[in-house]
């Protein structure tokens, strides 16, 4: 036991869901206690991940735990590292806040009475389960497993209820999410069919000696695959058509976690798999797309969950942006988006369903005078919503900062058109959530362009008025609260923060780290040779400027 | 790697019906294109393990040519799983919705057409409004009747209004 160390229990953070999600199936008939056994689950495992998180901070690198006593390769190995650390701690923040929300809510006061609240908290461990797997595959099939894992429960969660409009959307999303994953299966074979492993770290080494061809063949086969999932376009379209339909801590929760699980696969397949600036005019030229198209497409939607839908697919093209930089500036603002963008992009899901709480619907056109109904929705929404625009003190801005920077150290001419592209979109998104404001909060009710409303007379309208809205549910607001101020905090701690991504990023350009932990120190040595490759992504000159531009934002405050 | 040419022709006939069938409207036949697509895959996993005949069995001494990589069939077993769970849970998807709507067809959203058939012109946006004190006007008199045409209440689109393409 002397060489103990907590990153030995980093598969609990994988199994303990699942094994409270077993609890919970048994106490099927006792809500309050499957609530209780499900809060606890994700308490546990966000302690231990938060322990994780900060045994990884203080002693750097990374470190692999192989699973059923073999040697690395052939064991199924899990990797933790700066990164994936970072990214199951957020990710348990949101789902442990989402999960309280949800609680309170009690989602048999939505549109169907009738439906079986009682898988609600079993299949959201699941969910929580796939999520920590896929952060923490050290394999590609396993990476596949974990996608698969948080896909079946997502497909639960979404058509949950079976009313009409999430059937509908629950067929389109499964269809699609079954594809990109046969597309991602079929790529695994035929990686192991080229190179005879499957382990991130072994094929980091074997990938490079395979022909040229083949090596382009596989690398976009895997990024068509995780581009579907994280919805990038042209492969978004199903994501806006799907995530509103469905209750809002889901909606939340999907919206925070599963793309960025797409980005997360999308990062390493970049660095770790296949380093080298293959592709990467054709990611640049697709995250400028995704970000312009995607808030284009916010304009002109009149439902607030639609709208933040779109913007989520937008600023998926944001963290694309940061990785096809490929600089180290570029990766680590895109650590730090990620961060951020979970956060907030939740955070705000949350208060659309605040929002729908209180007056029933989340469509633009029927509501209005919500800043004089509940003034405390009303901050709660203003604070993210500024924060995903980009206004200077919160951590949207310092991200985006980050990654202009890293499309201006990159140089190139489209690099620069995707830096104005990115500039675009942050002002465009500030206009779509002042948009939401404006309409929501300060216009009257009596000006709303509701069809009801205008086609009521006079003293229906009176009535309508009259019957008093829900107040405002403590356990609700609870949550949202300690979501956005998470959110806010993200600006305070983005100096150490911006470091840490950094240090992130730093390991996984290099990926010595992440092969020594897994194969030991040989092949790593083996690994490092590749030096050209580092040149490229600019390793020698462009140490830590994005650092110092973060911590400078983050004491300015 | 010696590979089967049989295995791989009907892996390819595979592929393609289910990509065929993905592309129709009608839900039953979208999930037998996905039973034929992720059994499409497994046949590629076995395929990547080498030709058929040896046993998967490693002992010491065995060379390499000798047994058939054991690998590939742990993953086909996996993913032959996941393919199950998930076309048993798409078939109660499309119960589902056929005793919702009554119709083995992918569902038209409506908000969807909503927003697509909304005029580029936003009358809470764009409409500048003249200062009227008057009641009582008719349609002509007043100034801002476009104002009051464009927010009425008018659906653009009714549910079941059939649509080209809807069938065949």
């Amino acid at each position: 036991m002397n060489d103990f160390s907590v990153v030995s229990l980093a598969p609990l953070s994988v199994l303990l869901p699942i094994l409270g999600a077993a609890i919970a199936f048994t106490l099927v008939r006792r809500p309050m206690s499957q609530i209780v056994v499900t809060l606890a689950t994700m308490v546990i495992t966000m302690s231990l991940e938060i322990w994780l998180l900060v045994d990884v901070w203080m002693n750097g690198g990374a470190e692999a735990v192989l699973l059923g006593g073999w040697e690395a390769p052939i064991a199924i190995s899990l990797v933790v590292d700066r990164f994936s650390a970072i990214m199951l701690v957020v990710s348990s923040v949101v789902v442990l806040s989402v999960l309280l929300f949800a609680s309170a809510q009690g989602l048999g006061d939505d549109e169907a009475p009738q439906q079986p609240v009682s898988i609600f908290h079993p299949t959201f461990l699941i969910l929580t389960a796939g999520v920590s797997n896929a952060f923490l595959a050290g394999d590609l099939f396993n990476l596949y497993v974990g996608f698969e894992i948080l896909l079946t429960a997502s497909y639960v969660l979404l058509t949950i209820g079976g009313t009409g409009p999430r059937v509908r959307a629950g067929v389109t999303y499964v269809v699609v999410s079954v594809v990109s994953s046969v597309i991602f299966l079929v790529a695994i074979a035929m990686i192991y069919g080229a190179t005879g492993t499957v382990n991130m770290a072994d094929l980091a080494m074997k990938l490079g000696d395979l022909d040229p061809d083949l090596q382009q063949l596989l690398h976009l086969m895997l990024l068509v695959g995780f581009g579907i999932k994280a919805a990038v376009f042209p492969l978004s379209f199903w994501l806006p058509d799907s995530y509103p339909t469905a209750p809002a801590p889901v909606t939340a929760v999907f919206a925070g976690l599963l793309t960025k699980v797409g980005v997360y696969a999308i990062v390493r397949t970049e660095t770790l798999l296949f380093p080298g600036d293959r592709v990467n005019t054709l990611l640049l030229v697709i995250s400028g797309l995704t970000m312009i198209v995607g808030i284009l497409g916010a304009l002109v939607q009149f439902d607030i969950k639609r709208v933040l839908s779109f913007t989520l697919v937008s600023h998926i093209g944001y963290m694309i942006f940061g990785v096809s930089v490929a600089n180290q500036v570029g990766l680590t603002a895109t650590v730090f988006y990620v961060v951020h963008h979970i956060t907030i992009q939740t955070a705000l899901f949350l208060v659309t369903g605040l929002i729908e709480y209180r007056t029933g619907t989340a469509n633009v056109d029927r509501l209005g005078s919500m800043a004089k109904i509940s003034p405390l929705v009303a901050i709660l929404f203003l604070v993210p919503a500024l924060n995903l625009g980009g206004i200077p003190p919160f951590s949207g801005f310092l991200g985006k900062v980050g990654l202009i920077e890293g499309g201006v150290v990159n140089g190139s001419p489209l690099a620069w058109v995707m830096v104005a592209a990115s500039v675009v979109t942050s002002l465009l998104t500030l206009m779509v959530m002042m948009r939401i404001w404006t309409r929501v909060f300060w216009r009257p009710i009596e000006d709303s362009e509701d069809p009801a409303m205008r086609g009521m007379e006079e003293a229906k309208r009176a009535e309508a008025k009259a019957t008093p809205l829900r107040t405002d549910s403590r356990g609700l607001v609870v949550p949202t609260v300690g979501l956005v101020t998470v959110g806010v905090a993200l600006t305070f701690v983005a100096g150490p923060l911006f470091d840490f991504a950094d240090k992130a990023a730093n390991d996984m350009i290099h990926r010595t780290p992440y092969i020594e932990a897994v194969l030991g120190e040989e092949a790593a040595q083996e690994a490092q040779l590749e030096a050209d490759v580092l040149e490229d992504w600019g390793i020698s000159g462009s140490d830590g400027a994005g650092t110092q531009q973060g911590s400078e934002g983050g004491s300015g405050d | 790697m010696t590979i089967d040419a049989v295995l791989l022709l009907i892996m390819g006939v595979m592929f393609a019906a289910a990509v065929y069938l993905l592309m129709d409207r009608t839900l039953t036949r979208i999930m037998f294109g996905l039973m034929l697509f992720t059994n499409g895959v497994n046949l590629l996993i076995i395929i990547m393990a080498g030709p058929a005949g040896l046993p998967p069995i490693v002992t010491d001494g065995v060379a390499d040519d000798e047994y058939l990589d054991p690998l590939p069939q742990a993953l086909t077993l996996t993913s032959i799983v996941i393919s199950f769970a998930i076309t048993a849970f798409l078939l109660a998807l499309i119960y589902r919705s056929w005793v919702l709507a009554r119709r083995d067809e992918v569902q038209v959203d409506i908000e969807d057409i909503q927003v697509a058939e909304q005029p580029a012109y936003d009358a809470e946006d764009d409409a500048e409004l003249t200062e009227e004190e008057s009641e009582f006007l008719e349609d002509h008199e007043d100034p801002n009747i476009d104002y009051e045409l464009t927010t009425r209440d008018e659906p653009t689109v009714r549910p079941h209004d059939p649509k080209e393409g809807d069938r065949r």
